[in-house]
């Protein structure tokens, strides 16, 4: 069985992936795509954990119902509506702008 | 049996939704379906008044067309509608002033759609917020108040429209949240806990809290009234506000401020009352006389006649201060009277308004000569205004000042220097606009169309009953205004 | 519905047709008013019979209820209200038909009847009420229409302004008389006239609230302090001053204290009071009417002065004495500014120093003229003559020397300016082109008319006689008072006439003197710049204070706030990341706070 530390690793390298995109991108697809990798990072952790509590390392209790999973779901299915609301308003600012980078995207400032 | 409280409050807003969901283009219809909608508000009230016994009375159960129904349960909040004495000439006076205010919309040409939305929303939560007994209840029709007022005057108001918006917005806003407050402390202090205004009436609160608690519900009121020092948003709103709203801002919304008074503060606040009273009817002097001289230096018609509003709200306050029956029969009354009034007033400003695109009172002249039938409606309402015997302002000022006479003589004498004041100023408007040589540059100003008349004549009528007949009005609000100096009998 | 009912309602009518279709009637809308007040004359005369069949007051029903008690309004008939009924629209009826001349050509003709026909309306409820309520309701009503008729000619600037000086003035009186009501109201418990026998009080309290009402009766009768707007009040048409002067507006003041007299006799420091401001308001106006050199304004000036004579009469106890006058003041008044009017309607100026010799050109109003001043100036058989002389008599009857001579200084001045106003303006040569012509017929009749009555009505004697007991006039008395008006007439002739050379140097000396009486005491300068300039500061002051103080902290509160926010507004870069970026430092920090690193 592959040890829970794989697991963290992985989902962590995610998680940093995700911040660093989303902090060095300037393309807003480019934030969304990263935002996405944020949130799959924390799915992986959900369900990781939910797998691995209450076996031999003594991490504590094992939840008797697989809510880490049903989170994960939620969580996926929660990345998939914002992400369509976010290519909205990308697409939306898009016809306005005509641009996709986010340095001219302050319109609420003035 | 028909809800008919639930019915003259939702009945605007189906409007405003049926408006909704119609075409802008059809503006026609939009504005017709409006006046029907207040036309028919104002039927069902007047079915009201004619249904209302004004022979029911007593301190707590004088509520007539209770509507009482479980909202939400668990925190204590019912929805639960009543009218009484106190409320029933504000109801009618809000349904006769949004019917009127709706056909004088007519001249509203922006945005048709947006605006009746707005205004038939505007006319929900005035209506709700005489007639809801459940605090909260109170609370969310006084809020909705607020919004559609913040886009009526932000949208199709003057040149300073957003300014004016944004103040009357903020300065309500910080009012309502001491309000708020208030209402949760009144909440949670009273057991068993309730929002129940008249069941709060019974819960004796200590003195202390009392005070606290009639301060923040005060300032609330206060500022709607408006008392002095709180007045200033009234001057801007009214005079960037289109006419119609500035009707409702002055006839209906001033009035909101002296109900919350006389519904919540006095009853629920007893023993504060008693110890907050001489302050109550020390601002109500200052609100006449500083109002009145304010009034005098004004060039400009619409906020002569603001600054006037804030005089005559002051007779509201000495009369509801004075805690006599007399004193609140004319605090009422005076709230009625000056809302038919004043309302009136701003009417006939936008007439003039409509025609000279101005309000600078030293740029007409002579009018009396162009427009007779202006003329005299204008002259018969700042007749009424100043208080003249025999037209309905005198009434109400007439009997506040009675009921303010035994605690307060001198601040009664005090007042009397604004009803000098109110003469004065008054006649040198009707001097000003109406007398003189005829100012060449009013010569193309044509009198009064049907329309206009029909929206002003009414409310002339109204003044003239009951300046003549005061019972008429008064014996509807004999037995509340009773029951409520019955609570102040030591 | 009583007859009595009916005698306000008439005229009122008439206003109510007059004011909204009065302008396609044209001559019609005189007509109506006239024949109206005729109605309200012959309904008096019939409200008499009744009350002399024992009638006395008729309830109209609760009008409103105060302090929980209902407040019924009601009429009441009194040989005092009769007496006032009878005057206003018998005199009222004369001025109307001259006033179908003198308007003839006007554009605001059925308007002007409209206006005056409320006037009557309200002069007639005023004296039918019962009780102050209702009294006050129409008292505002005449003052009301004073400012309309007085701003009638609203072109002219002066008119506007004076329209608004009356209002204003007798506003104040009316607020000290509002406060008085009330006062009265809380000490006794009644706004009843009919009560007044049976008042029970502290004593001082009463005493004030009845010098409060009196305030009321100061503004409306043009009493000193008050008696600014009543010259000013020349501006509007001429049979108005008249309808004003004699029969309306002023005599309001003096019947509301009449009215209120058993309030006013059981305080005698109220009554010194009225007597005191009647005298002074008295001499006050009889030395301005001496020089005034405005036809009109001589007149106002002598209502002014006889006004007085009639409140002192009142206060030195003489109700009978007081009324009475009021009532020969009303014939003879009317009679002179009918005839000021007939005279001004020929020649158009006002000023006496440009008239003379109109005997000749105009013999009918000339002659009533001559007898409205000579009733005025007290020379007997005429109607002033009775009335003055019962002043004088209970005056020094009770006890009053200062007052008896001021009153007698009085008539010595009234009859030498009337006389001076005669001579200057019907006799001599004329001082200026004048083309001169006799009235017509419908403005002549009613000087006729009137004149009959300004020389006989003091037969009559005071219809109160027999309430309050009768005067005896001592043959004294009567001589004493002849011989002051003769004097005074005879004075005005040698200077004016024979122009003699000694009184007219004994004038010249006294040039500070005229001076002073030609501004009146400069009173209105007075009030101009310890009232009038303060209050119009005042109030330009509290705007100026609400813009920059009131509404400066307001905005100045917003103004705090939305530099805090500018401030704060900053850190709210626009970019997405710089967010972003604060966001994961902050998580950072907050794990490494909850591993306590």
């Amino acid at each position: 069985m592959i040890p829970l530390e794989h697991f963290c690793l992985l989902s962590a390298f995610l998680f940093c992936a995700g911040i660093y995109g989303a902090l060095t991108r300037r393309n807003a697809i480019g934030i969304l795509i990263s935002i996405e990798l944020i949130l799959n990072a924390a799915n992986i952790n959900l369900v990781a954990f939910n797998k691995y509590l209450g076996t031999n390392d003594g991490l504590g209790q094992a939840p008797t119902v697989p809510s880490g999973q049903v989170f994960a779901l939620f969580v996926v299915a929660i990345a998939a509506a914002a992400s369509v609301v976010g290519l909205v308003l990308i697409i939306a600012i898009y016809r306005h702008a005509k641009s996709l980078f986010t340095e001219g995207f302050h319109l609420m400032k003035e | 049996m028909i809800p008919i409280l639930s019915t003259l409050i939702f009945l605007p807003l189906l409007g405003a939704i049926i408006i909704f969901c119609l075409p802008p283009r059809l503006e026609k219809s939009i504005r017709f379906l409006s006046l029907l909608v207040t036309g028919v508000v104002l039927a069902v009230s007047v079915c009201l008044v004619m249904h209302f016994d004004p022979a029911v009375g007593g301190a707590s159960n004088s509520m007539q067309f209770v509507e009482y129904h479980p909202w939400l349960h668990n925190l204590h909040i019912w929805y639960f509608l009543g009218v009484d004495g106190l409320s029933l000439p504000l109801v009618f006076l809000t349904a006769l002033l949004g019917f009127l205010a709706c056909l004088s919309s007519y001249e509203i040409k922006e945005r048709v759609k947006e605006y009746f939305i707005f205004y038939l929303l505007l006319m929900t939560g005035m209506i709700g917020t005489f007639l809801a007994l459940d605090l909260v209840l109170f609370y969310i029709f006084w809020e909705i108040v607020l919004i559609p007022m913040y886009f009526l005057i932000g949208i199709w108001g003057g040149p300073r429209r957003e300014y004016a918006a944004v103040k009357f917005f903020l300065y309500t806003l910080a009012g309502s949240v001491l309000m708020l407050l208030g209402i949760l402390t009144a909440y949670f202090l009273s057991t068993p806990h309730t929002f129940n205004m008249l069941q709060l009436g019974l819960s004796g609160f200590d003195l202390r809290w009392q005070i606290i608690l009639f301060l923040a519900f005060f300032l609330a009121f206060a500022v709607k009234v408006p008392v002095f020092p709180f007045h200033t948003w009234l001057p801007d709103a009214h005079v960037e506000a289109p006419t119609p709203v500035s009707v409702l801002l002055a006839g209906v919304l001033l009035k909101m401020g002296g109900y919350g008074l006389l519904r919540v503060c006095f009853p629920i606040f007893k023993a504060a009352a008693f110890v907050l009273a001489p302050v109550l009817a020390m601002l109500g002097v200052v609100n006449i006389v500083y109002g009145a001289w304010v009034a005098f230096a004004q060039t400009d018609f619409k906020k002569m006649v603001a600054y006037s509003s804030v005089s005559h709200m002051g007779f509201v306050l000495l009369g509801a201060a004075s805690l006599t029956v007399t004193g609140f029969n004319g605090a009422l009354l005076g709230m009625f009277n000056h809302g038919i009034i004043t309302g009136g007033m701003f009417l006939l400003v936008g007439v003039l308004y409509t025609r000279a695109h101005t309000r600078e009172l030293n740029r007409f002249g002579g009018l009396t000569n162009s427009m007779p039938f202006y003329a005299f409606c204008l002259t018969f309402l700042s007749l009424a205004s100043l208080g003249l015997p025999g037209l309905s302002g005198f009434v109400g000022e007439f009997l506040s000042l009675v009921g303010a006479f035994k605690p307060y003589p001198w601040l009664v004498v005090a007042a009397g220097i604004g009803l000098v004041m109110t003469v004065g100023y008054f006649l040198s408007m009707i001097g000003r606009v109406l007398l003189g040589a005829l100012n060449p540059k009013c010569v193309p100003y044509v009198d009064m169309n049907t329309r206009e008349l029909v929206t002003i004549v009414p409310l002339m009528a109204i003044v003239l009953i009951v300046g003549f007949y005061p019972q008429s009005v008064l014996n509807f609000q004999q037995e509340a205004m009773q029951g409520l100096a019955h609570l102040f009998k030591l | 519905m009583h007859i009595a009912h009916y005698i306000p309602l008439f005229p009122f009518l008439a206003f109510v047709i007059n004011i909204f279709v009065g302008r396609r009637l044209k001559i019609g809308s005189a007509y109506l008013a006239v024949g109206t007040c005729v109605l309200s004359f012959l309904c008096s005369l019939k409200v008499w019979q009744g009350f002399l069949q024992g009638e006395r007051s008729y309830s109209l029903g609760t009008w409103l209820l105060i302090q929980g008690k209902p407040l019924d309004f009601g009429i009441i008939v009194d040989p005092l209200t009769i007496m006032m009924l009878l005057i206003v629209s018998f005199i009222g009826t004369f001025i109307l038909i001259y006033s179908i001349g003198y308007m003839h050509d006007d554009p605001r003709f059925s308007r002007y009847f409209a206006y005056i026909s409320l006037f009557m309306a309200s002069m007639l409820g005023l004296v039918l009420a019962d009780n102050f309520i209702l009294l006050l309701i129409f008292w505002e009503g005449v003052g009301l229409c004073s400012y309309f008729l007085i701003a009638f000619w609203h072109e002219r600037p002066a008119a506007a302004k004076a329209g608004i000086k009356a209002f204003v003035t007798t506003r104040i009186g009316d607020t000290g008389f509002l406060v008085g009501m009330l006062l009265l109201f809380f000490t006794t418990g009644t706004f009843h006239f009919s009560d007044f026998q049976f008042l029970r009080g502290p004593e001082p309290v009463l005493t004030l609230a009845a010098i409060l009402i009196f305030a009321g009766a100061i503004g409306k009768s043009a009493q000193f302090p008050l008696h600014v707007w009543l010259p000013d009040a020349m501006e509007g048409p001429t049979p108005i001053s008249a309808l004003i002067h004699a029969a309306t507006m002023v005599a309001a003041g003096v019947y509301l204290v009449a009215r209120c007299f058993p309030l006013f006799a059981a305080h005698p420091a109220a009554l010194q009071t009225v007597a005191v401001i009647g005298g002074i308001s008295a001499l006050m106006a009889a030395t301005i009417a001496v020089v005034n050199n405005d036809i009109k304004r001589v007149l106002a000036y002598s209502t002014i002065s006889q006004l007085g004579l009639m409140m002192l009469g009142l206060g030195v106890g003489g109700l009978s004495a007081g009324t009475f006058h009021l009532m020969t003041h009303a014939f003879f008044k009317a009679l002179l500014f009918l005839c000021a009017g007939s005279i001004i309607h020929a020649v158009g100026i006002q000023d006496i120093r440009q008239m003379g010799g109109l005997f000749s050109k105009m013999k009918v109003t000339s002659v009533t003229f001559c007898i409205g001043a000579l009733a005025l100036a007290g020379v007997p058989p005429f109607a002033g003559f009775w009335s003055k002389d019962e002043i004088l008599l209970t005056a020094w009857n009770n006890h009053h020397p200062v007052l008896f001579a001021v009153a007698l200084l009085t008539s010595l001045l009234t009859s030498f300016y009337m006389a001076r106003l005669i001579f200057l303006v019907l006799f001599g040569k004329p001082r200026s082109e004048l083309h001169a012509h006799e009235s017509p017929a419908v403005m002549t009749i009613p000087l006729v008319v009137l004149s009959v009555f300004a020389a006989l009505a003091g037969f009559i004697g005071s219809p109160l006689k027999e309430a309050t007991g009768a005067y005896e006039g001592s043959q004294v008395m009567m001589l004493a008072s002849t011989m002051v008006s003769l004097t005074g007439l005879g004075l005005a002739y040698l200077i004016y006439i024979r122009q003699m050379a000694l009184p007219q140097s004994l004038l010249m000396s006294c040039q500070g003197l005229k001076q002073l009486l030609l501004n009146k005491y400069y009173i209105d300068e007075i009030y101009e710049v310890v009232l009038v300039k303060p209050i119009l500061r005042l109030c330009q002051g509290s705007f100026s204070f609400d813009m920059k103080i009131v509404d400066g902290l307001v905005n100045g509160v917003a103004n705090v706030t939305q530099f805090c926010s500018g401030v704060l507004r900053r850190t709210q870069t626009g970019l997405v990341q710089n967010y972003l970026l604060v966001q994961v430092f902050g998580v950072v920090l907050l794990i490494m706070w909850l591993l306590k690193i």
